[in-house]
C-alpha cells in the first residue's frame, strides 16, 4: 500500500526523536527500579515495561494500516465503547490507593481512561470535519463536542483521577482552538469561569487536592506530608547540577526518598543522574517531537486527518509539560505521567497508537497529493 | 473572521471537497510559540534549581539523610463519674531494626536474639517476610519487650547500629475484665477498614476500638498521629531534628459509671450468668453495667492468637456477649406493671376492677395456670401486682387485646433500641398481630395474648430496656435515652463538651394510673404477702417487681414446683428483679437477671437490694419503723 518513495518522503525525524525519548525512559526506569531489578532479575516492572513497549510497537505498526475513512465512520462506536468501559471501571474496577482506575483482563491491568484520550481525539476530529461545521463554529455547533468531552471527564473525575481529566480537557481545548474560537466566546467563558473559581475551590476540590495547590504556593506548609514529595523531588533535581551524578548514581532515588519515582516523578530520577544537560536534551526532544507532528497537521489537506494529528500532538504536549511542571515545582501535583518515559502500560500503548496514527496520516498525505511535500 | 490568507499559498489547506479553503497555519504558529515559551520557563527554572542552587541541593542530598519518624498519639483516658481512671495508657517498648544501617545483619540478629532470649529464626523469618519493603523503613522484630530484655538491648545499643527501641503508648485496663462489655477493647485495624471512609487518615498497624465505648467513641479517643523529620548520619543515628509535628492526644471520656457500684454489681454476679444494669431514673445516666461472665481485655491488647480467639468465641457461656444490652430475654412477671398501665390507660380496667383467681384460667380447652396453685381469690390491680397474680393479667390482657397492649408497652421503649450507642444492641420484641402474620405467616391466636400478658411467649426485652422502662414508671412517664459518657474532655479547658441527657418521649398516661402502679410496686417489697418482701430493709424503701421467666415450656396442668426440683440447671427459669429506690423519689433504678437462676424473688431481688444500698448507703438514714 505504500511505495518506496513515500517511505523515503516520510520525515523520519519523528521516529528518531521518539526512540531517543523512549531510551531516556528506559534508562530512568532502570535506575529508579534498580533495587527491585537486583532482587528479582526476571520478574520486575522494568521487564514489564519492555513487554508493554513491544506491544506498543506492534500497535504502532498496525496503526500504519488504518484506513482514515473507516476510522472516521467507526469513531462513534469506539467512543461509545470506551465510555462504557469507563462506567464499568466505576462499577467493578480495581481500587488502588482509594481510586478506581484499573480493569483487570487476563492478569494484565489497564486503564480505560488512557484509551479515552485517543478516542476523544478521533471523535472530535470526526465532528469538526463534517460538512456542516465550519471554522469558528457558532455556539450551537459547539454544544455537541463539549458534551462529548464533559461526559468522560465527569466519569474520570469520579474514579477519581484529576490528572486524566485535565489531560482530556487540555486535548479538547487545543482541538477546538485549532478549529477556531470566536473572541466573544472566550470573553464569555472567562466571565463565567472566573466567578466560579471560589465556589469550586470551596466545594468541589477534595481536601487533598486543595492541599496540593496550597503546598505548591508554599511548600513549607507541610514538610512532612505533601510538601515532603516536592522537597525531595527538588533536592533530587537540584543535586543533579549541570552534568548529573551519572547513571545509577542517584542517591535520592536509591534511598527511596522519591515518591512514585518510576511513574509520576520519573523526571526527577533523570534530572538527578543526568543533570541540567540531560533535562535540556529531554525537553528539547519533546519540543522537536511535538513540533514535527504538529507540522504534519499544518501541511495536511485532509481536515479530519489533520485534526486527528493535532489532537494526538496535544496529548503528548500537555502531558509532557504538565508532568515536568509539577515535578520541578511550578505546577501542582496532579498525577499526570511523562509520555514515553514514565512506567505505565496503558499509557505507553495509547501513546504508541497516537504516534502510529500521526505517521499514518503523514504517509497518506504524501500519497494523495505530492505537492504536500515536507520542506 | 475567516482565516484564509492567499499569501500562504504553499500552506493553504483545502478541505475534503476542495471547496472552502482553510488553514491551520496561524494556530500552528501560536501553539509552537506557547511551547517555546513553556520550554524557556522550564529551562530557567531548571537552571535555577540545578546550576544556581545546585551546590545547596547537592549538599543536602549527600550529607543530609532525612528520615521520617511517626509519633503515635496517646489514646484518650476513660474515667468514671468520680474521676477514677478506668482505662489508661502505659508505654510499650518495641525492638526495631533499620536494615539499611546494619552492616552485619546476620551477626546483629543473632546478638539481638541472645539479648532477648529468643530464637534467631523467629527474627529471620520476619526479615524474610519483609524482604520487599524498602531497607530504610523500620522493621519491628519484637513487640512489648519486658524490662530485663529492654535493659540488656539498651545497654548494647551503642555497638549495634541500626537497632532502635520504639516507644508506643499501649492501652491499660486498670480493672481488667471489669465493665469489659461496656468499655470494649482494641485491636489492630484491618486492611479492609483502612480503606473505608470511616478510618480515613489511619495508618496500618494502628489500634482501633472494636466494641463498646472504645468503638463508639473511637473518633474522640483516637487522636491523630504526629511525625518528625530527622537528619541522620551514615549509621542512621539522629543528628538533628528538622521538623516536628506533635501528635494530638485523643480526648478523655468521663463516664456516668460509678466504679465502686460497678465492682459491687460484678461481685454479686460472680460465678453466675446474667447482667445487672443500674441507671439514674432522673436523667438516664448509666451507673453500673455488669455482664457475667466477663472477658480479659488485656488479652486483646497483647493480641490474641487464633486458638485463644476460638476458645473465647466458642465458649458455651459466651463471655463476649453483652448481656446488658445485646441479649434479650422473656421479661416474665416484670412485664406486668406495663400491662397494668396499658389496661388502665385504655380503660380496659380501673383501680377497682376485680378478677377472681382460682389458680388457673380455663381458655378453650386449655388451662393457663397461676404460679400459685390454690389461687389468689378476688384481686384488684394493686394486689395483683403485689402478689404477682397471673390470672388477673391473663384476664386483663384478653380484655385489652394484643395490639392495644403492644402500642402502649412500646411507648416505654420496649421492643426498640434504647440508643445507648453500643454496637450490637438488641431491639427486643413486643409482638403485634401484624408482626406475627408477617414473621410466621400464621394469624395471631388469642391464647398467645394470654402468654404475652405475663411476659412470656414472644416477649423479649434487654436488661437495659427494663431499667429504662422502670425508670419511666418511677419518674411518672419520662423515657430517657440511656447514656454512658457525660463529658468529653480535650487537652485545653475550652475543649470540654458536656453531654446532656436526652428525653426520648413523655409517655401520655395520667398521673393517677402511675400512682396506682407505683403503689403496687412499693407493696411488692413492703407488704408481707408481696413477692419481694425478702429484700425489705430499714434504710430505704425499694419498689420493684420480681419475675421468673420460663425457659422451657411447662406442660399444661403440670405442677411447677415439683417440676423445678426435677429439672437440671440449664432448664431452670431466668430470675428477674427490676426495682428502684427510694420508692417515693427514685434516684437509682436497677434491673437484674440471672440466667437459669430460678426464682426472681430469692436470686435476683437481693442483688438489686445490695446494689441500691451500695449506691444510697452514704445518704440514707434508717427509716423509722
Amino acid at each position: 500500500m505504500m511505495d518506496r518513495r513515500l517511505i523515503e518522503n516520510f520525515d523520519w525525524s519523528i521516529i528518531w526523536a521518539l526512540l531517543a525519548i523512549i531510551c531516556i525512559g528506559l534508562l530512568s526506569i532502570y535506575s529508579a527500579l534498580y533495587t527491585q531489578i537486583q532482587a528479582r532479575p526476571t520478574n520486575n516492572l522494568f521487564i514489564r515495561q519492555i513487554l508493554w513497549l513491544v506491544l506498543g510497537f506492534v500497535v504502532m505498526g498496525c496503526s500504519l494500516f488504518v484506513n482514515y475513512q473507516r476510522l472516521r465512520s467507526l469513531s462513534p462506536w469506539l467512543y461509545g465503547f470506551v465510555l462504557l468501559l469507563l462506567m464499568v471501571v466505576l462499577a467493578i474496577g480495581k481500587e488502588v490507593h482509594g481510586s478506581k482506575r484499573w480493569l483487570e483482563l487476563g492478569g494484565f491491568q489497564f486503564q480505560p481512561s488512557e484509551f479515552m484520550k485517543v478516542v476523544i481525539v478521533i471523535q472530535l476530529a470526526g465532528y469538526f470535519s463534517s460538512q456542516e461545521v465550519t471554522n469558528f463554529p457558532g455556539i450551537k455547533k459547539l454544544f455537541l463536542p463539549l458534551s462529548l468531552v464533559v461526559l468522560p471527564v465527569l466519569l474520570v473525575l469520579a474514579e477519581p483521577d484529576l490528572g486524566t481529566a485535565i489531560s482530556l480537557m487540555a486535548i479538547a481545548t487545543t482541538m477546538i482552538f485549532f478549529v477556531g474560537v470566536r473572541w466573544k466566546y472566550i470573553a464569555a467563558l472567562a466571565l463565567t469561569v472566573i466567578p466560579l473559581i471560589l465556589p469550586v475551590w470551596e466545594h468541589v476540590l477534595k481536601p487533598y487536592q486543595k492541599r496540593r495547590v496550597l503546598i505548591l504556593l508554599s511548600p513549607d506548609l507541610d514538610p512532612l506530608g505533601a510538601g515532603y514529595h516536592i522537597r525531595q523531588s527538588k533536592i533530587a533535581i537540584g543535586s543533579g547540577m549541570l552534568w548529573g551524578k551519572g547513571f545509577l548514581n542517584g542517591t535520592q532515588n536509591k534511598l527511596h526518598f522519591l515518591p512514585e519515582k518510576h511513574t509520576d516523578f520519573i523526571f526527577s530520577v533523570w534530572a538527578e543522574e543526568w543533570g541540567f544537560v540531560g533535562c535540556a536534551v529531554l525537553i528539547l526532544l519533546f519540543c522537536l517531537l511535538i513540533f514535527l507532528t504538529l507540522r504534519v497537521a499544518a501541511r495536511s489537506r485532509d481536515r479530519f486527518g489533520s485534526l486527528v494529528v493535532v489532537g494526538m500532538s496535544a496529548l503528548i504536549l500537555w502531558q509532557a509539560f504538565i508532568n515536568i511542571g509539577m515535578v520541578i515545582g511550578v505546577l501542582p501535583v496532579v498525577g499526570i505521567t511523562l509520555p514515553f518515559v514514565s512506567y505505565g502500560g496503558s499509557s505507553l500503548v495509547t501513546l504508541c497508537l497516537a504516534i502510529g496514527l500521526i505517521a499514518r496520516h503523514a504517509l497518506s498525505c504524501n500519497r494523495i497529493d505530492r505537492k504536500c511535500k515536507y520542506a | 473572521m475567516k482565516t484564509t490568507d492567499d499569501k500562504l499559498d504553499g500552506f493553504k489547506l483545502i478541505n475534503r471537497d476542495g471547496g472552502e479553503s482553510v488553514s491551520f497555519q496561524r494556530q500552528y504558529l501560536l501553539i509552537c510559540a506557547i511551547m517555546v515559551l513553556l520550554m524557556m520557563i522550564y529551562m530557567v527554572r531548571l537552571w535555577q534549581l540545578q546550576v544556581l542552587q545546585g551546590e545547596l541541593y547537592r549538599y543536602q542530598s549527600e550529607n543530609n539523610r532525612i528520615r521520617m519518624e511517626e509519633i503515635a498519639a496517646p489514646r484518650g483516658i476513660i474515667f468514671d463519674r468520680n474521676g477514677v481512671p478506668i482505662v489508661e495508657n502505659r508505654p510499650a517498648y518495641h525492638l526495631v531494626i533499620i536494615r539499611e544501617d546494619i552492616t552485619d545483619l546476620d551477626g546483629t540478629i543473632r546478638e539481638l536474639a541472645r539479648l532477648c532470649e529468643r530464637n534467631p529464626d523467629e527474627f529471620f523469618s520476619i526479615i524474610e517476610a519483609n524482604k520487599s519493603s524498602p531497607k530504610f523503613v523500620p522493621l519491628r522484630l519484637a513487640s512489648d519487650l519486658d524490662r530485663d530484655c529492654l535493659a540488656r538491648v539498651e545497654a548494647q545499643r551503642i555497638r549495634l547500629p541500626g537497632v532502635e527501641i520504639e516507644l508506643e503508648p499501649k492501652r491499660e485496663y486498670k480493672w481488667n475484665a471489669t465493665a469489659a462489655h461496656l468499655i470494649g477493647y482494641l485491636s489492630e485495624i484491618t486492611e479492609a477498614e483502612i480503606k473505608s471512609e470511616k478510618y480515613r487518615g489511619y495508618y496500618p498497624g494502628e489500634d482501633i476500638g472494636k466494641v463498646g465505648i472504645e468503638s463508639a467513641f473511637e473518633k474522640y479517643l483516637h487522636g491523630s498521629r504526629g511525625g518528625r523529620q530527622l537528619e541522620v548520619d551514615a549509621a542512621g543515628r539522629r543528628v538533628r531534628l528538622l521538623e516536628e509535628h506533635l501528635p494530638i492526644s485523643g480526648r478523655n471520656l468521663w463516664l456516668t459509671l460509678d466504679m465502686e457500684l460497678q465492682k459491687t454489681a460484678e461481685a454479686l454476679l460472680e460465678d453466675k450468668t446474667g447482667a445487672i444494669v443500674a441507671v439514674d431514673p432522673t436523667d438516664g445516666a448509666v451507673l453500673a453495667f455488669a455482664c457475667s461472665p466477663s472477658f480479659d481485655q488485656e488479652k486483646f491488647v497483647r493480641g490474641l492468637n487464633k486458638d485463644e480467639w476460638l476458645a473465647l468465641s466458642k465458649d458455651p457461656s459466651h463471655p463476649l456477649l453483652n448481656r446488658g444490652s445485646g441479649a434479650a430475654y422473656p421479661p416474665g412477671s416484670t412485664y406486668k406493671p406495663f400491662v397494668a398501665l396499658a389496661a388502665l390507660k385504655e380503660g380496659a380496667i380501673n383501680a377497682a376492677s376485680n378478677f377472681t383467681c382460682p389458680g388457673y384460667l380455663q381458655f378453650g380447652d386449655r388451662k393457663y395456670r397461676c404460679w400459685k396453685d390454690h389461687g389468689h381469690g378476688s384481686v384488684n390491680v394493686e394486689r395483683a401486682l403485689i402478689e404477682s397474680c397471673d390470672v388477673f393479667f391473663y384476664q386483663t390482657g384478653l380484655k385489652l387485646g394484643v395490639d392495644r397492649l403492644a402500642q402502649n408497652v412500646t411507648a416505654f421503649g420496649l421492643g426498640e433500641r434504647t440508643g445507648i450507642g453500643l454496637q450490637g444492641e438488641h431491639p427486643g420484641l413486643i409482638p403485634t398481630s401484624l408482626w406475627k402474620k408477617q414473621a410466621t405467616g400464621v394469624p395471631w391466636q388469642k391464647g398467645e395474648t394470654i402468654s404475652i400478658s405475663i411476659g412470656q411467649g414472644f416477649d423479649l426485652v434487654t436488661p437495659l430496656q427494663m431499667a429504662m422502662a422502670y425508670s419511666a414508671i418511677a419518674n411518672n412517664g419520662k423515657l430517657w435515652q440511656p447514656y454512658v459518657v457525660k463529658r468529653i474532655e480535650g487537652s485545653s479547658a475550652n475543649e470540654i463538651d458536656e453531654i446532656s441527657p436526652r428525653l426520648k418521649r413523655k409517655i401520655s398516661i395520667e398521673q393517677p394510673w402511675f400512682d396506682l402502679v407505683k403503689k403496687g410496686l412499693a407493696g411488692v417489697v413492703e407488704e408481707p404477702r408481696g413477692t419481694g418482701h425478702l429484700i425489705r430493709n430499714p434504710f430505704v424503701q425499694i419498689a420493684g417487681k420480681t419475675g421468673t421467666a420460663q425457659v422451657v415450656h411447662v406442660a399444661q396442668g403440670a405442677n411447677r414446683k415439683l417440676l423445678e426440683k426435677l429439672t437440671n440447671s440449664k432448664d431452670r427459669d431466668h430470675a428477674w428483679f427490676v426495682g428502684y429506690a427510694p420508692a417515693s423519689d427514685a434516684r437509682i433504678c436497677v434491673a437484674a437477671i440471672v440466667e437459669h437462676g430460678g426464682h426472681g424473688a430469692s436470686v435476683a431481688a437481693p442483688m438489686v437490694q445490695k446494689v441500691i444500698l451500695a449506691y444510697l448507703k452514704n445518704t440514707e438514714k434508717p427509716l423509722k419503723e
